[in-house]
């Protein structure tokens, strides 16, 4: 666990080079690096524009309209939002324990979500990087170039995440916007049409998420030199886990562990994240920087996400993907696994997982109950934790007397990472770019291991003519001496004015 | 029976001006329902446009996007767009409707219906603002061309009412 390279001496001496903003995450991302005059990396940062601000977009509101409001957050996982924040206000209707019909809803809505999101980011994402190389040609490094060169591929991601779509449009009455899940439960039971539809296509699903998982680790197997060390970051990491340490996206307690795999807490109720939890200002970001109290800043930064989750748990609840996990963890010969690209692996395995879940809730009658709701005695106060498709994601509120949010505190997936996409990209800039000329190529494999923890910046603005790439290099003085940029449509001008 | 016209509009509408292709789709759906031509279209809301909405193309005999523009020229584009090879976007796996019209035609191994975009200039997009007072007159003139186009759905009469080539034209 190391700060090199987070602040370099005598910075005003040093050429910077910025990638504004990080293609192919979800809003708007920034690196910087500094470089002497030998192109020696002396100082890399990533730079996020985060949730600033969302909390007081929330607070005010009436409770009972925030699962739909904070959906808005982001066009990428509203789910995860609309659920984590359903969660916490359980506790202030004084839903101790939720009807089964509406956990497994919920559950069902949320396995959904999973699938979609990592079909969609491995298949469309990542893909390209893996598929064609990170110094490939850039106008074929893209979901449409995918979808040239390898069809049925693309053909497959589009329809694993249509599927995950339509779950989530059955559970949550809508696919965009969705208002299923309420506090106290959901507000719709599944018809038996809407779940003999689910289920004609379910086995189909999960065959082609086990495919996914083989074609990840074919590509490991071509090249385990690279997959094993590109962008490696030793550090803790932090998930749920559901009864007897199962994998649960949606419930259960928090478990971390240091690097060599030793439990630093198990069984924590989530309530009392903030006892564990820190939140780290530096001034060079707007993301903080989050760490485990008992560790202290230095050393209790964490990894979350696939990577995280799937090392974390001791078992898998379905079978196939309980083979795939002991696979990977035969694979990494007993030690954990922390090089970034292994987030691919992982993600594929929780894909199957999601398939293999919702595959056994179809088969559960429980999900066409009619018991869609309880409430008891009024609390103020609810803290919801979930795992997002990237990682845990955590919603507080208070509540007044007026049935008004007074305090709204979120820490999302992606800044949980923070510290650690930041160490991969240093060790990245420290192997491929040190003393070299920059090039678009060198600079993607800084997005490459970015991408790996497959970040979301957003949220959800994305006007036509927004999210260029622009490159600059200043020289000791200040003075721009090359620029480069890439425009929406994926061209990249190596001599933009 | 599908309607043969499908109309994506995309934005947040918690993000200002980026509220304004929801916000046209929203008045749409009484206007399509007074003039008895609902069954006519498909109308789909959504955050940013994504692969699978390429599967929304199926069967249609016509498409148009509506979105908010950064520098779109006052108030507001309409022009066509076809199925662009280099049309992925490498800084987000959100799709230009070029690229879903080329994720169609590659999934699909069929051409794209002919398709349209309605690009109004927005002017601020912060979390929690409402539409900015240029945002809502550049709105009005992109509603009094989506009638236009409603009133006849037809390829040949939206090209007459384009009014630019569009990006990438010869």
């Amino acid at each position: 666990m190391s700060y090199q390279l987070e602040t370099a001496d005598n910075r005003e001496g040093l050429r910077r080079v910025a990638i504004d903003t990080v293609s192919r995450v979800e809003g708007h991302g920034k690196v910087t690096l500094l470089l002497d005059e030998h192109n020696q990396v002396r100082e890399v940062r990533l730079h996020i524009v985060e949730f600033r601000g969302f909390e007081r977009f929330i607070q005010g509101r009436p409770y009972w309209e925030v699962p739909v409001m904070v959906q808005r957050l982001c066009g990428i996982c509203p789910v995860s939002h609309h659920l984590a924040a359903s969660k916490a206000l359980d506790q202030v209707v004084g839903a101790a324990k939720l009807p089964p019909t509406a956990e497994k809803i919920r559950r069902l809505m949320h396995y959904g979500q999973m699938l979609q999101s990592h079909a969609l980011h491995f298949f469309y994402l990542g893909a390209p990087d893996l598929l064609f190389g990170f110094d490939s040609d850039l106008a074929k490094r893209n979901i449409v170039g995918v979808a040239q060169a390898h069809p049925e591929t693309a053909r497959r991601g589009v329809l694993l995440r249509k599927f995950g779509q339509e779950v989530i449009r059955i559970t949550a009455g809508k696919r965009v916007h969705g208002t299923g899940s309420i506090p106290g439960g959901v507000n719709k039971a599944v018809t038996r049409e809407e779940r003999d539809l689910l289920l004609k296509d379910i086995y189909q699903i999960v065959g082609w998420s086990r495919d996914a998982v083989h074609l990840i680790k074919e590509l490991h197997a071509q090249n385990p030199a690279l997959y094993n060390s590109f962008g490696i970051c030793r550090s803790n990491m932090m998930s749920l886990v559901g009864a007897d340490g199962d994998l649960d996206f949606y419930h259960g307690s928090l478990r971390a562990r240091d690097s060599n795999g030793g439990i630093l807490f198990d069984g924590v109720d989530y309530r009392g994240y903030s006892q564990y939890l820190q939140e780290e200002v530096k001034p060079w970001s707007y993301m903080k920087f989050p760490f485990f109290t008992a560790l202290g800043k230095e050393n209790g930064w964490y990894k979350v996400g696939p990577l995280a989750r799937v090392q974390n748990c001791d078992r898998i609840p379905t079978p196939l993907a309980e083979i795939e996990r002991r696979e990977f963890a035969d694979y990494c010969g007993g030690a954990p696994m922390h090089a970034p690209l292994a987030y691919h692996w992982t993600r594929m395995i929780e894909m199957l997982h999601a398939a293999e879940t919702i595959k056994d809730l179809l088969h559960d009658d429980a999900i066409l109950g009619a018991d869609l709701a309880h409430t008891g005695a009024r609390e103020t106060e609810g803290v919801g934790v979930i795992e997002a498709p990237r990682g845990t994601l955590i919603h507080h509120y208070r509540v007044d007397e007026d049935d008004l949010v007074s305090m709204c505190n979120l820490i999302v997936s992606t800044t949980h990472n923070n510290q650690a996409m930041n160490e991969a990209i240093r060790h990245v800039a420290k192997r491929y770019l040190q003393g070299k000329e920059i090039t678009e190529g060198l600079l993607n494999h800084i997005e490459v291991a970015i991408r790996c923890f497959d970040p979301c910046l957003s949220c959800a603005t994305h006007a036509i003519g927004r999210m260029p790439l622009a490159v600059e290099l200043i020289d000791a003085e200040g003075v721009r001496v090359h620029a480069a940029s890439r425009d929406g449509a994926g061209a990249f001008d190596p001599a933009a004015a | 029976m599908q309607p043969g016209v499908v109309i994506f509009a995309v934005g947040n509408r918690s993000r200002g001006d980026d509220a304004i292709g929801p916000l046209l789709l929203e008045r749409l759906l009484p206007w399509l329902g007074a003039a008895a031509r609902a069954h006519e279209f498909e109308l789909i809301d959504d955050y940013q446009l994504q692969i699978e909405h390429a599967l929304e193309l199926r069967g249609r005999r016509l498409a148009l996007f509506i979105d908010a523009g950064v520098d779109t020229p006052r108030p507001f584009q309409f022009y066509p767009v076809v199925a662009a090879p280099a049309a992925g976007s490498s800084s987000t796996h959100q799709l230009s409707p070029q690229g879903v019209l080329e994720v169609y035609r590659r999934i699909e191994t069929a051409a794209a219906p002919p398709a349209f975009v309605l690009c109004v200039r927005g002017e601020r997009f912060g979390l929690g603002e409402g539409l900015s007072d240029q945002a809502r007159a550049h709105a009005q003139a992109a509603w009094e061309q989506l009638t236009r186009l409603c009133r006849r759905p037809d390829a040949a009469r939206w090209r007459d009412l384009a009014n630019t080539p569009g990006p990438g034209a010869a």
